[in-house]
């Protein structure tokens, strides 16, 4: 044993159980966290999960930014549906500022955010099947994901990390293409949503792979702080749309779907009704949108000039307008003394921003409330004696996002 | 009953009396504060007076005022209560030389990492928490980089080399 050249820690020889690292990049992580597992055999003993890995500092960097640029940040959270960020962002800012949109714009907000919803959910849902071995439907949705992110581009010219509107509203209205896009996903949508339902709903590979595993009970979910379709799929109806509401979500008719298990199974059911709910949102806020007939149907921001950014070709011609773009884009505009909070149903559940603001010109303190941040501390619970593959089924039906779990 | 924030106010002031104060609802949420030595009796109370209930930890943070000897970090709790969709806003201020609250984790193991977070940014020592380690940060870092203390870098400086950033 001498001439030993690696060096084992005291006692590994007698250990009778094996430590496996998984992460922080393994494909089956889909995204840059790390577990370390300890195994039995298969069984997972415990775990100890490091997060961190793609930690950016927003909540400092918000203290020296003025309000429309922390817009940027925020896209970076949750980047499966960065314009529900954005948007939740945009009404924490209203709150503090005290500007009342109208109701053209809260439509078209409900619109994008829930499109922003499906294309989480669809992420999550689809990479379940690819855990799980189904590649196929995950490769057969993204073509409409596609259509989700050209409808974003149509709306504010980016995809993935959208920076989309203003504080008060949009910074252009919709484009004709733009309607036409999301007619077309109405259209098109429900069939594809339905044959990718059926690759699994009943399917009994999947079925066997998620039933049972990865369950937690609605009193623990609640203790762990679990919010959105995590906690919806341990039967408690809890959801910030209704109870809650913001945006106008009062003016529409949904149903909140819950499971009963908590398992895997549930969530990704859960997650799938979401999407059929979320659709018709869609539905009925286009048509409000369509309702709106002359001046009204113009308007997609709010009438507030102090905060909100200018046209472009105002500000070439209007001195109120240039001077209130260089106050805005200078960074120079006062925001009142106050503290709110704000609560947007994410992707994930309940996305809050905590603003403290003492008179100046950037946020004093800055605090995200993070969905995946505060459930995946679960994660241990949830997987403790199922086996190896369970967990990774379990880690990718929480939906953890790293740019979420980090900030 | 409808839960109101008079009742909330009134049933802690005659829990705790004169302790706890600074009552207020900035943008309709009731928000208040009490000595750090008993911040786990006011959860507690909160969490288990069948008329209160609150039951569900939203959002533990801090925020730093260098400004106020004495009582330069604030933990704030939010808590809700889910049956009657109230919530509050409850502070806990401590001086920066001996921070040191005690933890919520025995209450809700949701702030278990949250409590990890405000430990690794401000510094808050949560007095029993089960495992208080940085979170996000690495874990040789010395210093707490959300304390005011710790500027951003200047954004006019110019002695800085950007060639290895592919700026140059």
């Amino acid at each position: 044993m001498k001439d030993q050249h690696i060096k084992l820690p005291e006692g590994s020889i007698e250990k009778t159980t094996t430590t496996l690292n998984l992460g922080p990049t393994h494909p089956a992580t889909h995204g840059v966290m790390q577990n370390i597992l300890e195994l039995d055999g298969e069984r997972v003993v415990s775990t100890e999960q490091t997060i961190g890995y793609i930690h950016r500092a927003f909540e400092k960097l918000a203290e020296r930014r003025p309000l429309y640029q922390i817009t940027t940040l925020t896209d970076r959270l949750n980047y499966c549906s960065s314009p529900i960020n954005n948007m939740g962002w945009h009404l924490t800012c209203e709150k503090l500022l005290g500007v009342q949109t109208p109701k053209r714009v809260d439509y078209l907000r409900v619109i994008i955010m829930e499109l922003a919803r499906i294309s989480d959910h669809l992420i999550c849902n689809s990479i379940v099947g690819v855990d799980a071995g189904a590649y196929t439907g995950f490769l057969y949705v993204m073509q409409y994901r596609e259509l989700i992110y050209e409808i974003y581009e149509e709306v504010c010219g980016a995809r993935l990390t959208t920076n989309m509107g203003r504080i008060g509203g949009f910074e252009r209205n919709f484009s004709n293409t733009a309607f036409e896009k999301i007619e077309k996903f109405l259209q098109e949508y429900p069939a594809v949503l339905k044959e990718f339902e059926d690759l699994f709903i009943r399917n009994r590979i999947f079925m066997d792979r998620t039933q049972g595993t990865g369950g937690i009970s609605a009193e623990r979910a609640l203790n762990y702080g679990f919010t959105g379709p995590n906690l919806r799929a341990a039967g408690v109806d809890y959801d910030l749309r209704v109870h809650q509401p913001y945006s106008s979500y009062e003016d529409f008719q949904f149903n909140i779907p819950v499971g009963n298990t908590g398992d895997n199974y549930d969530r990704w059911l859960v997650r799938q009704r979401e999407m059929w709910e979320s659709l018709s949102i869609i539905e009925q806020a286009y048509r409000k949108v369509q309702d709106f007939k002359g001046k009204e149907a113009e308007v997609y921001h709010a009438d507030a000039p102090a905060y909100y950014l200018p046209e472009k070709a105002d500000v070439y011609t209007k001195m109120e307008a240039l001077i209130y773009h260089f106050k805005i884009v200078m960074g120079e505009t006062e925001i009142p003394k106050g503290e709110v909070y704000q609560a947007v149903e994410g992707g994930n559940g309940e996305l809050g921003f905590y603003l403290i603001s003492d008179g100046g010109r950037t946020p004093y303190r800055l605090h995200f409330r993070r969905p995946c941040f505060v459930y995946y501390q679960a994660y241990e619970e949830l997987i403790k004696g199922s086996m190896l593959s369970d967990a990774i089924m379990t880690m990718s039906s929480l939906n953890l996002i790293a740019g979420e779990l980090d900030a | 009953m409808r839960l109101t924030h008079e009742y909330i106010q009134q049933q802690l002031q005659e829990k705790f009396g004169e302790q706890v104060g600074s009552f207020d609802t900035p943008y309709g949420m009731l928000t208040f504060e009490a000595p750090k030595d008993i911040n786990l009796k006011v959860l507690n109370f909160l969490f288990d007076e069948p008329t209160l209930q609150f039951r569900f930890l939203t959002d533990l943070t801090a925020v730093h005022y260098p400004d106020q000897p004495g009582r330069e970090l604030a933990v704030v709790y939010h808590l809700h209560n889910l049956t009657a969709n109230i919530r509050i806003r409850f502070k806990v201020f401590t001086d920066i030389q001996t921070p040191e609250v005690y933890t919520a984790t025995g209450l809700f193991s949701a702030a278990n990492w949250m409590e990890r977070e405000t430990y690794d940014f401000f510094g808050v020592h949560f007095v029993g928490h089960p495992n208080l380690k940085r979170i996000l940060n690495v874990d040789e870092m010395d210093y707490f980089p959300l304390r005011k203390e710790f500027p951003l870098e200047d954004q006019t400086r110019i002695d800085k080399d950007d060639a290895m950033f592919g700026r140059g």
